[in-house]
């Protein structure tokens, strides 16, 4: 009897260092290497997926509505035959390093074959690096910084980037507008703004476009009068600003009290709903590029819309159509391959190509960044109108 | 260009102003300085906008109520961080870190009732328009929190000087042991003190949210330092310094965008405080080694 419990005890030892073995390899929990391909694909066990969105804190305006654009992605996957989908949302609290802890839960054994998010991009340059060390895909849905897919090769993203939209968005202002004299505001006590700025510097560097002076905010200031009336003395065609929704809506409202009626032209920041209900008229004129066309009629895009306000009750915004792409995104991968193995995965999501989505047609470049074309928009009667 | 920046100064300062002024009044009077007092100011505003959206009451009517707000939060902070703590010998720095406290739980409180996000009061809430002064763009509403500000400020120094209740806050000033035997309740000065001190902060709290059209939870710290840069530079305690100092922080900022960059704005500003302490220790209007309300 002693005899046989030790054997087992030393089998038990052996299978663990095995199992621990099969860890060090990366592999996630379950049979998920499947048959056949695309459509056809068939992968027995649940594909694990795992996301670490900003559900409370700061953020929690943005991941609560990633969290419902994955919900309905989810849904929608798991209707389809061949691979199911078993998806753990966790809250990161909007702190990185709350989300360097559910990112270590993720890619620990028996963790997730891929990881979505962070909501933010400072949390992400914190969590992500845990994922590349255990070889785990991360695809980021919402992070504009630049730098988040250069922390390593399992790291992608289906979110454009600041210098990805802004260049559009100015070369489209200077065309609609023909704008020759502009002034530039921007908060510099702040990562995003700061970066945000440097690509708008640099696009205007390199056009005809005259920037007559250069203003500088806090993130916390709320009374820009000052900086305004020192910006209507040069007389421009338009501002260009670089700040987050809390200044952006009482600096452009107060720009339109000060009687500077001349277009306004934001960052990633402006790019949200609260800028009209709560601008309101001021909020008239102002441009701002965006990863998703929300007026397009790509049917994907209407299908997901109508789907979204049928079970939310609510439009969805941008934060919900890119998670929406990125569960797909990852679909694709997985069903490209067949496999849910961690490995991969990673190595079809550098493959997809041409996939469409939501956001309009998804290439994965060599950067393992997205590229998309951007929209650029202007607020007119109240809504985000394409600009023309 | 010039007069328009001197106007969004003296617009801005007179909000500076009204909030030093609470700050002033209880250090001056009682010698305490009361760091809820930021709190206060952004508890005010989060209730103002509160009241506006949901009962749909002209802003009007709901500034006397912000008032009453701040006052029974002057009373509360008064009982809560200052009164028990009064006869300890270091009851200055106890009462100084108690209503820090205070304010950490007033600040909490109000994330809890209204979460992190800015507030703003519903479309419509003011009168609209804009007006010319001197080829200045000035918006009714600016105009208002001047004039609501000047009045508050000018009726507060009235009755600190001439009336009865401002006497026995001078007694207490003064003299607390003496004034209490010459039957003055020093209790109840002290805590009318403190509901009028508060009453100024909410004020000041609601119009700053009514001029920027917003209200944060962190607009309480932002405007805690120039608040204590004010009362500096007016003169511990004197209220006059104060309104002198708020507009001259204000005109001093707006000046400082103008003519020498926008990122030196604070650096100047503080720059200013410093000076002031260097040259005239006892501030503009501060008078040495004696207490004055």
């Amino acid at each position: 009897m002693r005899y046989r419990s030790a054997t087992l005890a030393l089998a038990c030892s052996a299978a663990l260092v095995l199992a621990a073995c099969g860890d060090e390899d990366g592999e996630a929990a379950g049979n998920v290497v499947g048959e056949g391909s695309g459509d056809s694909c068939v992968i027995e066990d649940p594909v694990r997926i795992g996301a670490a969105l900003s559900l409370t804190g700061g953020a929690a305006s943005y991941g609560q509505s990633q969290q419902r654009g994955l919900q309905l992605a989810l849904a929608d996957l798991n209707e389809k035959d061949g691979v199911t989908y078993d998806l753990s949302i966790e809250d990161d609290q909007t702190d990185e390093r709350q989300g360097i802890t559910v990112f270590e839960s993720f890619s620990g054994s028996n963790g997730v074959s891929a990881i979505i998010g962070p909501t933010l991009s400072n949390s992400a340059f914190q969590a992500q690096p845990i994922a590349q060390e255990e070889g785990v895909p991360v695809v980021a849905i919402s992070n504009t910084a630049s730098g988040i897919t250069a922390q390593g090769d399992y790291i992608f993203r289906v979110s454009l980037t600041e210098q990805q939209v802004i260049p559009q968005t100015v070369e489209a202002s200077i065309d609609a507008y023909g704008l020759e004299n502009v002034v530039v505001l921007y908060s510099n006590d702040d990562a995003f703004t700061q970066s945000g700025y440097e690509v708008f510097a640099e696009t205007l560097e390199n056009s005809d476009v005259e920037v007559s002076d250069t203003l500088t905010f806090s993130k916390n200031d709320t009374d820009f009068r000052a900086l305004l009336t020192q910006a209507r003395n040069s007389d421009p065609d338009a501002l260009i600003v670089s700040g987050l929704i809390e200044a952006a809506i009482p600096l452009v409202t107060q720009a339109r009290e000060l009687g500077i009626d001349v277009p306004i032209i934001g960052g990633n920041g402006f790019n949200n709903p609260a800028l009209i209900d709560q601008g309101g008229d001021a909020a008239e004129g102002v441009v701002v590029g965006a990863a998703w066309n929300s007026a397009s009629d790509n049917p994907l895009n209407t299908a997901f819309l109508e789907e979204f306000s049928e079970e939310f009750g609510s439009n969805p915004d941008q934060f919900a159509a890119q998670a929406y792409a990125g569960l797909m995104v990852i679909d694709e991968a997985v069903r490209a391959g067949c496999s849910g193995e961690r490995d991969a995965i990673k190595e079809a999501l550098a493959g997809v190509s041409d996939f469409p989505t939501v956001l309009g047609d998804i290439t994965i470049n060599a950067d393992r960044d997205t590229d998309h074309e951007a929209v650029v928009q202007v607020v007119r009667d109240g809504a985000f109108a394409v600009l023309d | 260009m010039a007069t328009q920046q001197l106007l969004n100064g003296i617009f801005i300062g007179s909000i500076y102003a009204l909030f030093a002024i609470g700050f002033t009044l209880v250090f001056g009077i009682l010698d305490r300085l009361n760091l809820a007092h930021p709190a206060v100011f952004a508890a005010s505003a989060f209730v103002g906008i509160e009241l506006v959206d949901r009962t749909g009451m002209s802003i009007w009517f709901a500034l006397p109520l912000v008032a009453l707000l701040g006052a029974v939060l002057g009373l509360v902070i008064e009982r809560v961080a200052f009164r028990p703590l009064k006869n300890r010998a270091d009851a200055h720095f106890a009462g100084l870190i108690a209503s820090i406290a205070l304010g950490g739980v007033i600040i909490a409180l109000l994330q809890w009732r209204y979460g992190a996000d800015t507030r703003r009061f519903p479309a419509g809430s003011f009168p609209e328009g804009t007006v010319q002064v001197a080829g200045a763009q000035v918006t009714i509403v600016q105009i208002l929190i001047l004039v609501i500000s000047l009045v508050l400020m000018v009726g507060l120094t009235w009755m600190v000087g001439k009336s009865r209740l401002g006497r026995a806050m001078r007694a207490i000033a003064e003299n607390a042991t003496a004034a209490r035997v010459l039957g003055i309740n020093a209790d109840r000065i002290t805590a009318i003190t403190f509901a009028i001190s508060s009453a100024l902060g909410a004020v000041a709290g609601a119009l700053f949210a009514m001029n920027v059209n917003s209200a944060q939870l962190t607009m309480g710290t932002a405007i805690e330092l120039k608040g204590l840069a004010v009362i500096i530079v007016g003169g511990m305690g004197s209220l006059v310094g104060a309104l002198i100092g708020g507009l001259i922080l204000g005109i001093a900022e707006v000046f400082t965008v103008q003519f020498v960059g926008s990122s030196w704005r604070d650096l100047i500003a503080f720059a200013l405080l410093f000076a002031i302490l260097l040259i005239r220790p006892q501030g503009l209007l501060g008078k040495k080694k004696t207490r004055e309300v």
